[in-house]
């Protein structure tokens, strides 16, 4: 117990010293760039980690929340001109609900019958997305305004990676404490065995319910955020590739770890940045290093490593 | 006998179209061990989990001290004390022994735990220095006896023990079942399933004979371990 709580202050010590430096280690804003979209995807992931790594259940439709994050501040930005921070929150509130609602009946299933029943939600929004031409642009996407905090607009790549390292480092230490709380627990209990959960008084459906919520949001801050700093957005951000996307990031970085997530999330955006220079045999590339990484790490690059590292 | 504790009456549940239990009527009383026995697939584990609430009933009712408990979540009864340690050693695999124990606190609140700790450690010790470990990493018997102490945790009124003895070595067994005895004695009220008809019979006050989903016979533990059907067909005898 106290071994792990060192583990996690230590760890949260170590994700502040390497989001402080990284801005000045960066050669240019190009790279900066990356980061930030690392950061935001490391969120959305934390989130998907707590619903897939703490408490083992599936989500291959968990773009959709993304997308809707980023298109309820879009819409209500440019369209009704309301403040984004509002327009985020109006989005937090609008994923909350949707995700409560589908929590219930789709969390009942288990296995490849919950991964169909995601994917479908998943597809269901990405269409819904791309035909409302009238509202949402339709496949082409639309421009959304810059983001605008009491009055302040970040000017630049350096103020966009700040607000963005200050919220993911929140977001892992929200992530930490609720994984060691009773809730965690309770968590953990069901992703090993529901039947001996449920008969020690864990409400597996209420808990189900919660972290799909919680990791909805956690979906929803990253989309909007992105829909803001990237300035245009198109309905592929929620469709079935990035949905897949945020969950070999998880995998890949190591399951129930929240650092894991950061790692996954923050190689899988870099990676295809820096093989961009190897022109057609990126993706053969990044398939290769992800099935070595899966063969000889098969626990996920954190956990794998951290365990590499206590043995000795 | 005095009012029951739990009266289950003309209780029914089904997998799906297939009836696993059939009209199934018995009664516990406060600080009774009842046995529930049965061959495979007569429908045992089905009654604990209908009672437990972790499979829903499709006919009849469970009464807990006069309340009727039918519909409600299984969250709910062990709020009330019905707690169940399901079979084959549901243990939480990956978590600490520590957490394991600490989940079985958790529908009482954890400010109650370190107690219940002391008392869980005091009556399996080998679970003490093996606190830190992974459940998954414990032996067989040790994993059956961290599920016990799991569900002692949620301080039962009504302790539902879901074949304790199961692919288990005969000396193990016998620690499993000086335990249940043990607990018996501290006042406890148990409702056992158990297919060791033998071990069960001799320390029930009285028990359940199921086949097929019906109860077809019932009596002390004793005068059923004399019964010449149940010798033939459970006692190997």
């Amino acid at each position: 117990m106290i071994r792990r709580r060192e583990a996690r202050r230590g760890g949260l010590g170590a994700l502040a010293a390497v989001l402080l430096v990284l801005p000045f280690v960066l050669p240019n804003t190009y790279y900066l760039n990356v980061a930030i979209l690392a950061g935001l995807n490391a969120i959305a992931c934390i989130g998907l980690n707590l619903l897939i790594g703490y408490a083992g259940q599936i989500s291959l439709g968990h773009a959709a929340f993304f997308g809707i994050g980023a298109y309820v501040s879009a819409i209500l930005t440019a369209g009704q001109g309301w403040p984004p921070v509002l327009a985020l929150l109006a989005a937090l509130v609008l994923n909350g609900a949707l995700a409560f609602a589908v929590a219930r009946p789709i969390l009942r299933l288990r296995g490849h019958y919950l991964a169909m029943a995601t994917l479908g939600l998943g597809i269901i929004v990405a269409i819904v997305l791309a035909q409302e031409v009238r509202l949402t642009g339709g496949p082409d996407g639309m421009p959304v305004p810059p983001l605008v905090l009491l009055g302040w607009s970040p000017p630049g790549e350096a103020a966009w990676y700040g607000i963005v390292a200050v919220l993911l480092w929140i977001a892992a230490w929200l992530s930490l404490n609720l994984a060691r709380s009773p809730i965690g627990r309770a968590l953990a209990a069901l992703n090993a065995s529901e039947i001996a959960a449920a008969t020690a008084g864990v409400d597996v459906a209420r808990h189900k319910s919660l972290v799909f919520v919680l990791s909805a949001l956690y979906a929803s801050l990253a989309g909007s955020l992105f829909a803001h700093y990237a300035g245009f957005i198109t309905p592929a951000k929620a469709g079935f590739l990035q949905s897949v996307e945020l969950v070999t990031m998880v995998v890949l970085g190591g399951m129930a770890s929240t650092f894991g997530a950061v790692v996954g999330a923050a190689i899988l955006t870099a990676l295809p940045q820096i093989f961009a220079t190897f022109h057609e045999y990126e993706t053969i590339a990044l398939g290769a290093i992800l099935m070595g990484i899966m063969i000889f790490l098969p626990r996920g690059l954190v956990p794998s490593l951290a365990r590499l590292a206590g043995r000795r | 006998m005095t009012a029951a504790l739990l009266e289950v009456a003309g209780l029914g549940a089904q997998y799906g179209r297939v009836v696993a239990l059939h009209d199934a009527t018995l009664a516990v009383a406060a600080g009774e061990l009842v046995a529930l026995v049965g061959g495979n697939g007569a429908g045992k584990t089905t009654l604990l989990r209908t009672i437990s609430g972790v499979r829903p009933a499709s006919a009849g009712s469970i009464r807990f001290e006069g309340r009727d408990i039918t519909r409600l979540a299984p969250a709910r009864r062990v709020g009330l004390g019905i707690v169940q340690v399901p079979e084959g050693r549901q243990v939480f695999a990956p978590l600490s022994v520590e957490d394991n124990l600490r989940l079985g606190a958790y529908a009482r609140g954890r400010e109650r735990s370190a107690e219940g700790l002391a008392r869980a450690y005091r009556m399996f010790p080998a679970l003490r220095q093996k606190r830190d470990l992974p459940a998954g990493s414990l032996s067989g018997g040790q994993q059956q006896m961290l599920a016990i102490a799991r569900g002692l945790m949620a301080e039962p009124r009504l302790l539902l023990l879901d074949e304790p003895s199961m692919g288990l070595a005969p000396l193990l067994i016998a620690e499993i079942f000086a335990a249940i005895a043990d607990l018996k004695r501290a006042g406890a009220t148990i409702l056992l399933v158990e297919q060791n008809a033998t071990q069960a019979l001799k320390i029930a006050d009285r028990a359940y004979v199921l086949e097929t989903g019906r109860v077809v016979l019932e009596g002390s533990g004793a005068t059923l371990a004399q019964n010449e059907r149940v010798k033939a067909a459970y006692l190997g005898m």
